[in-house]
C-alpha cells in the first residue's frame, strides 16, 4: 500500500515493501517494512550477513531496491560507517570540516562547525592530529563528528563501534545517547550487541537471517534522558533475553 | 640497554662501509693479478687511486681532471632534472585520464608497457629522425625511459582509493572533479611518490644513455665517458667520468627520496 500524505509527516525514512535481490541473485532482503519518525532512535539487530547494512545502504541511496518505496530526504543524512573512514592526509579539524566542506559551506562556518563539533565529541585539543595518531576510540569520535557537523535529521549508523573494546564502546554509548537526547535527530542503528540496541533505542528490531525481513518489534520503554547504569537494571536484562530469543529464531 | 643499541647501530652503519673496502680490495688484487705488464694493466683496468690521481686530478685545470668532467656532468644534470619534471606531470596526467575512463586505460596503459619493454637503444636512428640530435631527443629518451612508474604507481594509487572513502564522498553528491581532487589524488599520493622515486634513478640512465648516442648540441657525461672509452690511455678518466655519474644518480636518489618522504611523511603511516 502506497503512503498516505498526511502520514508522512514527521517521518524521516519509510520504507514500504523493500526487497533486493543482487545481480548474482542472492536475495538480500524481502518485503521489509520500515517506519522511524523524527526523534525516535530505531535499532536493527539480526545475524551476520542477514542484510542490515545493505537495509544501510539502500536507506542512503548507495544502492538501489529492487522493489518497493523508500522515502527519506537524502538532502542532509548522517552516516556514520563501520570503520572510521578518516582520510589519513588531513587533520582532525580538516576531517570534520569536510561534510561541510563538500556540501559548500564557506570556510570560517565550517571552521566554526568543526571546533563546535569537535567539543560536543570531547575531541578538543586533538583538533591538529592526524588519524595515525589517534587511538580507536579517538578517530570513531572524529567520524561521528563529521558525520555531526552539518547537524542531520537522519543518522545512519552502520555498527560504528564494532571493532572498539568494550569500556570504549559503552563510553561512546553514553556519548550518543547524550547526543540524541539534545538534537532529537532520527536514527537507524546496527549493530551485533543487543545491550548496545536496548540502551540507545526507542524501538528494537530483529532481521532474519538472508533473506532479511524484520521478524520482531520491541519497544524500549525506559524514559530519556537514561542514566548509564540501566544497563544493570533487571527490567532491562528482561528485554535484552527476549531480543536474545528472537535473535536465536532469525539464526534458524 | 641504550649503550648496547647504540653500539649496535654503529656496527649497522659501518657494514656498507666494509663491503665498499671489500670491494676496493677486490679491485686491487683482480687488477694486480689478471695484467702481467703494468702500463697494459692500467690502460684496461687502472688501480682506484690511479683514477683519483690521473681521472679526478688535477682538481681545478680546465682541460684535465674533475672541472671538466663536473662541465660535462652539468648538461646531463640538466636534462635529468628536466626530463624528471617531464615525466612527472605527463605520468601522473596520463594516469588520471586512465582512471578517469576506463576506455582511455584500455587504449592507452598497453603502450606504457610497450615504452618499458621497447630497447630505446635499438630505436635511436628513429629518434634522431623525430626529434634531431640535441636538447630535445635526450629529453625524449629520459622521459620514455621514467615515464613508465610514474604512470603505473600513480594509476595503482588513484584506483587503490578506498571503496568506504568513495561512499563517503557519493553520500555528499561530489562533482568528478572533486571527488579526483579531494579524494583520489591524495589517496595516491604515497605511490605516485614511490614511482617518482623509482623515475629519478632511471632518468639518470635515460639522460646518460642520449648522451652516448646523440653528440650534437651541448655535450654530456654520457659524451666524455664515451670519448675516453675510445682511447686506451684515457681509461682512468673513463672511470672517473663512470663514477661522476653515478655519484649524480645517486645524489639525486637521495635528493628525491628525501623530498618525497617528507611529502607525506606527516600522515602516511609507513615513512
Amino acid at each position: 500500500m502506497p503512503p498516505i500524505a498526511d502520514e508522512m509527516s514527521g517521518s524521516a525514512l519509510r520504507m514500504t515493501n523493500i526487497s533486493l535481490t543482487f545481480a548474482d541473485g542472492t536475495q538480500a532482503l524481502d518485503n521489509v517494512n520500515l517506519n522511524i519518525q523524527s526523534g525516535e532512535f530505531v535499532t536493527i539487530v539480526g545475524p551476520s550477513g542477514c542484510g542490515k547494512s545493505t537495509l544501510l545502504r539502500l536507506a542512503s541511496g548507495l544502492l538501489a531496491q529492487t522493489q518497493g518505496l523508500c522515502d527519506v530526504d537524502r538532502t542532509n543524512l548522517g552516516y556514520v560507517f563501520q570503520d572510521p573512514t578518516l582520510l589519513p592526509w588531513r587533520t582532525v579539524r580538516r576531517n570534520v570540516e569536510l561534510n561541510a566542506e563538500l556540501a559548500g559551506m564557506d570556510k570560517p562556518s565550517r571552521l566554526k562547525a568543526a571546533n563546535a563539533t569537535i567539543e560536543l565529541v570531547n575531541l578538543t585539543g586533538n583538533e591538529n592530529k592526524y588519524p595515525k595518531q589517534l587511538s580507536g576510540g579517538m578517530k570513531m569520535r572524529c567520524s561521528l563528528a563529521r558525520s555531526l557537523v552539518l547537524q542531520p535529521n537522519l543518522f545512519l549508523f552502520d555498527e560504528p563501534f564494532a571493532a572498539l573494546d568494550e569500556i570504549t564502546r559503552e563510553h561512546l554509548n553514553d556519548e550518543l545517547l547524550h547526543l540524541f537526547q539534545n538534537r532529537h535527530f532520527a536514527s537507524l542503528f546496527i549493530t551485533h550487541s543487543i545491550q548496545e540496541a536496548v540502551f540507545l533505542s526507542t524501538r528494537v528490531l530483529v532481521m532474519s537471517a538472508r533473506p532479511g525481513r524484520i521478524i520482531a518489534e520491541h519497544a524500549i520503554d525506559f524514559p530519556y534522558p537514561r542514566h548509564p547504569d540501566i544497563r544493570y537494571q533487571s527490567d532491562f536484562a528482561e528485554i535484552c533475553g527476549k531480543i536474545s530469543a528472537d535473535l536465536k529464531a532469525a539464526h534458524s | 640497554m641504550n649503550r648496547i643499541l647504540r653500539s649496535t647501530l654503529r656496527v649497522k652503519s659501518l657494514l656498507p662501509v666494509a663491503t665498499f673496502a671489500c670491494f676496493i680490495a677486490l679491485w686491487y688484487l683482480y687488477a694486480t693479478f689478471n695484467y702481467d705488464n703494468p702500463v697494459q694493466r692500467r690502460n684496461a683496468l687502472p688501480y682506484p687511486h690511479e683514477i683519483i690521481t690521473d681521472g679526478f686530478m688535477p682538481v681545478t685545470d680546465k682541460v684535465n681532471g674533475l672541472r671538466p668532467i663536473l662541465g660535462y656532468m652539468w648538461p646531463t644534470a640538466k636534462v635529468t632534472i628536466l626530463g624528471l619534471f617531464i615525466a612527472i606531470a605527463l605520468g601522473i596526467a596520463l594516469a588520471v585520464l586512465m582512471n578517469l575512463s576506463r576506455s582511455v586505460e584500455r587504449a592507452l596503459f598497453p603502450y606504457a608497457v610497450v615504452l618499458q619493454t621497447v630497447p630505446i637503444l635499438a630505436i635511436t636512428p628513429l629518434l634522431t629522425q623525430l626529434f634531431g640530435e640535441e636538447l630535445g631527443v635526450r629529453l625524449v629518451v629520459t622521459v620514455l625511459i621514467a615515464i613508465f612508474p610514474v604512470i603505473t604507481n600513480t594509476l595503482f594509487g588513484l584506483q587503490s582509493t578506498d571503496q568506504m572513502h568513495h561512499d563517503l564522498f557519493t553520500l555528499s553528491h561530489v562533482s568528478r572533479r572533486t571527488r579526483l581532487w579531494h579524494l583520489e589524488l591524495p589517496s595516491a599520493l604515497p605511490s605516485l611518490m614511490t614511482g617518482i622515486r623509482i623515475a629519478s634513478g632511471s632518468a639518470v640512465i635515460g639522460s646518460v644513455v642520449a648522451d652516448f648516442f646523440f653528440v650534437k648540441g651541448e655535450k654530456g657525461i654520457g659524451y666524455y665517458i664515451r670519448t675516453r672509452q675510445q682511447k686506451s690511455i684515457e681509461r682512468p678518466e673513463m672511470f672517473a667520468g663512470t663514477i661522476t655519474a653515478s655519484i649524480f644518480g645517486v645524489l639525486m636518489f637521495l635528493l628525491v627520496g628525501w623530498v618525497t618522504t617528507r611529502a607525506i611523511r606527516d600522515w602516511h603511516d609507513k615513512n
